[in-house]
């Protein structure tokens, strides 16, 4: 079975607890993947906090502001779309993001 | 600083297309704020000190010169030349400042003399500070020249060097040019009593060099002599008009180059800023009125008519910890003045009015010792006071006024000289509807912060008056508050957040309400804050438990009940604390905290605290943190009471209790209060007939007292007090708001509380009663638990793909023994491959 290019397994689904990140290693850079709950989907954005600099964004809570996917920054509460990477409270800042999927039970992201 | 005002007003004004923008600066720095010079002792990183969004110095229209001092202006031909290279200009602006004035004694520049100026000033002298100490062997006896404003800086940066410090003052009081007689007594009495020696009426004839050269002794006018071993002059400064005179501009005779109110120079094309013009009769040494003719250039230079007429000179600071301030006419110069004066020599307080001569103005004042009246005095000045102004002297004076009775044309922030009319604007016109915003929009409580009190009062008027409510939803997805969320899970007996969501609530949550939830249903007593649906709710905090830092890592707190721990105690958390490297720093709490403690290593840690017989301390909580308590009965001649037993019991019995917001407690065994527990949410004071019971207090941003809330209780209706006082208020507080506030916004206040709690008024005595038992009774360690629990445990890996893999970004440097963040400069030094040098002075 071929490899599908360009996509690296990060975690069983079930590694996964819905509504909450975890940190991944992705070709030596830390990316935060979440599960959400409502929509079964999975995104994957920078754990890199832009604006503390410190690697924690796995570690914010998921929600919503209308009809978006959100994370807030667990240092300082800045609220990021998880589709877009964008900040809702600043829009000059931006998280780098991942295509994220899960195929046959493993979630897969490509850099 | 004025500089790099300009350069912000001609960005904001959109100049930077029209102009190319260069500035030329001979330190090595981005510009940085000179006023906070001092806190460079306590951070020791000048990076902190650098002023506004470093992205102005890398936009295409603006240059930064640094290390590039101008050394000539050729008006006529329009250049200036720094570095040997001559760059032309349409318009030039000085904003050369001014530099320390080192006066005309014989040995002045021996090794050892400094001024205060810049970032390389401190620098130095710390250095020097700190390597004298080491070669001395002793404290290193220090001078200062100057007993003003800056030179009370200087000496508060060489006693907290370690240095015995003297301040040599010319005139015959302490910060002459802002304080009466009065004032400059009350400040002497203050600052000798932490220790400064205070010279006054005295000049210094010569400086003298030791055997090794360097500065060791002060020669004073009279003949009388000191040791000194380092001095600085701090005795004003001088415009840098030098190069101003060397292009022929005009120049006021005591420096300054001479300009008028559209701040322009003899030459048309030559504007001066800051410190180094004279404009409108002087020369301005404060940074408020620089920020001011910066704005007046930035306008001239996009075609606008701006002028500088003067400027508020009002100032407040904080020097050695006391508070000066001074504002208007502050000398009672207006014909017919009166000066209303209070003085308390013993708690080291001056204040004084200056009003009209028919009493109604008022036109300015004095304040040493305690300037808290500070912000609601000087935006009345030209103003009536209305009733009787010794109320605003007098220690528990009369309110402040209501924002509503400013006038739109006083100045509410005077470091950037904007009005109270131009905040309500910033609100009506421009749509601002919270603090960040109406900062960034005015620049108001920008600089020194002592006016964003009044600030935010005049946004809440403005926004009730507009009509704006201020909704008590929580947030997007409850059209509740959470008063009203906590009845419905308690009546309802919802146990899930979703269920909660689906019934009441909309979308999918938020960190604002789910973190409410999760406490809420933790308040109830449903399960573990790690059980199934609740560990999505969790703040990182919670989620972890334990303390989020800067850097990603956490810090661990283990409970000590009451502050008593054993000698074995002491040594396992030490052991802990080794083994891990843990940076390792006692808290205002009577207990221990444990930093730097990586998410994946928090259950290897807490596996040693719980076989030591530790446990959680919710240090991470809005919850129950510490009962304080004094030694009491026990051991203290003076105790009355167990103070610590009870400490202990109570501690014991509200642990892990979840909570609006965190919650102290404290227990003193004597009226003496060395507990402090007059500044918890709940106190208790023991007398010789049982314990005063005072609740509503805390410290933090907005500190409160508590009050008395029972007398002589016995233990047994103390706990009953405060167990029904407790549930009350986890029941009905708003979200994050402390017990002093929900004090306030209770219908009846306190006494409606105390109604409840002794007169059961709303017949839930035995409820709350039952609430508390319950939580008592199902209490169990949340950090034990999880140990037991592999899924729980599954969480904390640093990586889902790499569990065990540290962060590779953290990095640390040691500090006086132990590990610390390193920060941004050093992290670059550290990831090139360099090394740090340990710090191990143990100053500041």
């Amino acid at each position: 079975m071929s490899e599908r290019v360009g996509w690296r397994r990060v975690c069983a689904v079930g590694d996964l607890v819905p509504d909450r990140g975890r940190a991944a290693l992705v070709d030596d850079e830390q990316v935060a993947v979440f599960l959400l709950a409502d929509t079964g989907r999975v995104h994957a954005v920078a754990h890199l906090d832009p604006f503390s600099g410190a690697n924690v964004m796995a570690r914010g809570l998921v929600g919503t502001r209308g009809e978006r996917p959100t994370v807030a920054s667990p240092m300082h509460k800045q609220v990021f779309d998880l589709r877009t990477g964008e900040c809702l409270d600043d829009p000059t800042v931006r998280l780098r993001v991942w295509p994220a999927r899960v195929t046959d039970g493993w979630v897969e992201v490509r850099p | 600083m004025v500089a790099q005002r300009l350069v912000e007003a001609l960005v904001e004004r959109g100049a930077d297309t029209e102009w190319d923008i260069a500035v030329f600066g001979e330190e090595s720095r981005r510009p940085y704020d000179r006023v906070a010079l001092t806190s460079y002792f306590a951070d020791l990183d000048p990076d902190n000190l650098l002023l506004g969004d470093p992205g102005l110095w890398t936009r295409p229209g603006v240059r930064l010169h640094r290390d590039t001092p101008v050394t000539a202006i050729d008006p006529a031909r329009r250049t200036v030349t720094a570095r040997g290279t001559a760059h032309g200009y349409d318009a030039l602006v000085l904003a050369t400042g001014s530099y320390a004035t080192v006066p005309p004694v014989e040995g002045s520049d021996l090794p050892g003399c400094f001024v205060y100026r810049t970032v390389d000033d401190v620098a130095g002298l710390r250095t020097w500070v700190l390597r004298r100490q080491e070669q001395l062997g002793r404290p290193v006896r220090g001078a200062v020249v100057g007993g003003g404003l800056l030179g009370l800086e200087a000496a508060g940066a060489l006693t907290a060097l370690g240095a015995t410090t003297t301040v040599v003052e010319f005139a015959d009081r302490l910060m002459p040019v802002q304080l009466d007689q009065g004032g400059g007594a009350a400040l002497r009495r203050i600052v000798e009593g932490l220790d400064v020696t205070v010279r006054t009426s005295t000049a210094t004839s010569s400086l003298r060099a030791g055997r090794d050269g360097n500065v060791a002794r002060m020669v004073f006018a009279d003949g009388d002599t000191v040791g000194v071993d380092v001095v600085v002059f701090a005795t004003g400064v001088r415009p840098r008009d030098e190069l101003a005179r060397a292009a022929g501009l005009a120049v006021h005779e005591r420096g300054g180059v001479l300009a008028g109110s559209d701040c322009r120079t003899s030459d048309p094309d030559v504007f001066a800023v800051g410190e180094v013009a004279h404009v409108a009769g002087r020369v301005w040494g404060l940074v408020g009125p620089g920020y001011a003719m910066a704005e007046v250039v930035a306008d001239r230079l996009v075609g606008g008519a701006a002028t500088f007429t003067g400027a508020d000179l009002s100032t407040k600071l904080k020097l050695l910890g006391v508070d000066v301030a001074s504002f208007g006419d502050a000398f009672a110069a207006t014909a017919g003045s009166l000066e209303v004066v209070y003085a308390d020599p013993v708690a080291g307080v001056y204040k004084k009015l200056v009003l009209s001569d028919d009493a109604s103005t008022l036109l300015g004042g004095m304040l040493v010792g305690d300037a808290s009246a500070y912000t609601g005095l000087r935006p009345m000045v030209g103003g009536s006071l209305g009733g009787d102004p010794t109320g605003w002297l007098l220690p528990d004076g009369v309110e402040p006024p209501s924002s509503t009775e400013l006038p739109d044309a006083a100045t509410v922030c005077s470091c950037n000289n904007v009005t109270a009319g131009t905040i309500r604007r910033a609100v009506t016109d421009q749509g601002r509807t919270d603090l960040a915003g109406v900062k960034a929009c005015t620049k108001a409580g920008t600089s020194c912060g002592s006016c964003v009190p009044l600030v935010k009062r005049l946004l809440n008027a403005e926004l009730a008056r507009a009509g704006v409510e201020v909704s008590d939803n929580l947030c997007e997805h409850f059209a509740h508050s959470r008063a009203r969320l906590f009845d419905i899970v308690r009546v309802s007996g919802i146990t899930t957040f979703s269920e909660l969501l689906d019934r009441h609530g909309r979308g999918r949550g938020c960190d604002i309400c789910r973190p409410v939830a999760a406490s809420i249903l933790a308040s109830l007593g449903h399960g573990h804050v790690l059980d199934g649906e609740n560990a999505a709710l969790q703040d990182t905090n919670d989620h972890v438990m334990a303390n989020l830092q800067k850097d990603g890592t956490y810090s661990v707190v283990p409970r000590i009940p009451g502050g008593e721990i054993t000698p074995e105690g002491l040594i396992a958390i030490g052991e802990v604390a080794r083994d891990f490297d843990l940076y390792t720093k006692i808290t205002g709490g009577q207990r221990i905290d444990l930093f730097g403690a990586r998410i994946e290593q928090l259950p290897a840690i807490w596996s040693r605290l719980v076989d030591a017989g530790f446990e959680s301390g919710h240090a991470y909580g809005k919850s129950l943190r510490t009962v304080k308590s004094c030694v009491g009965q026990s051991w203290c001649r003076y105790g009355v009471q167990d103070s610590v037993g009870l400490a202990i019991a109570l501690e014991l019995r509200y642990r892990g209790l979840r909570s609006p917001h965190k919650l102290k407690l404290g227990v003193s065994g004597c009226a003496r209060e060395c507990a402090e527990a007059r500044g918890k949410d709940v106190g208790v004071i023991a007398t010789d007939r049982g314990w005063n019971l005072y609740v509503g207090g805390n410290g933090g941003f907005t500190p409160r007292h508590a009050v008395l809330f029972a007398e002589d209780l016995s233990t047994e209706d103390l706990v009953q007090a405060i167990d029904r006082f407790l549930i009350y208020y986890i029941r009905t507080a708003d979200r994050l708001q402390r017990t002093a506030p929900w004090l306030e916004s209770v219908e009846g206040g306190v006494d409606a509380v105390r109604a409840v709690v002794f007169d059961d008024s709303l017949g839930i005595a035995a409820d709350l009663d039952a609430a508390m038992s319950a939580h008592v009774g199902g209490y169990e360690d949340e950090w034990a638990a999880t140990l037991r629990d592999p899924e729980k445990l599954g969480g904390f890996s640093s990586f889902v793909n790499a569990a065990d893999e540290p962060d590779p970004d953290l990095a640390y440097v040691r500090e006086r023994g132990q590990k610390r963040p390193a920060t941004r400069a050093e992290r670059a030094v550290l990831i090139a491959g360099g090394s740090l040098p340990v710090r191990t002075a143990g100053v500041l």
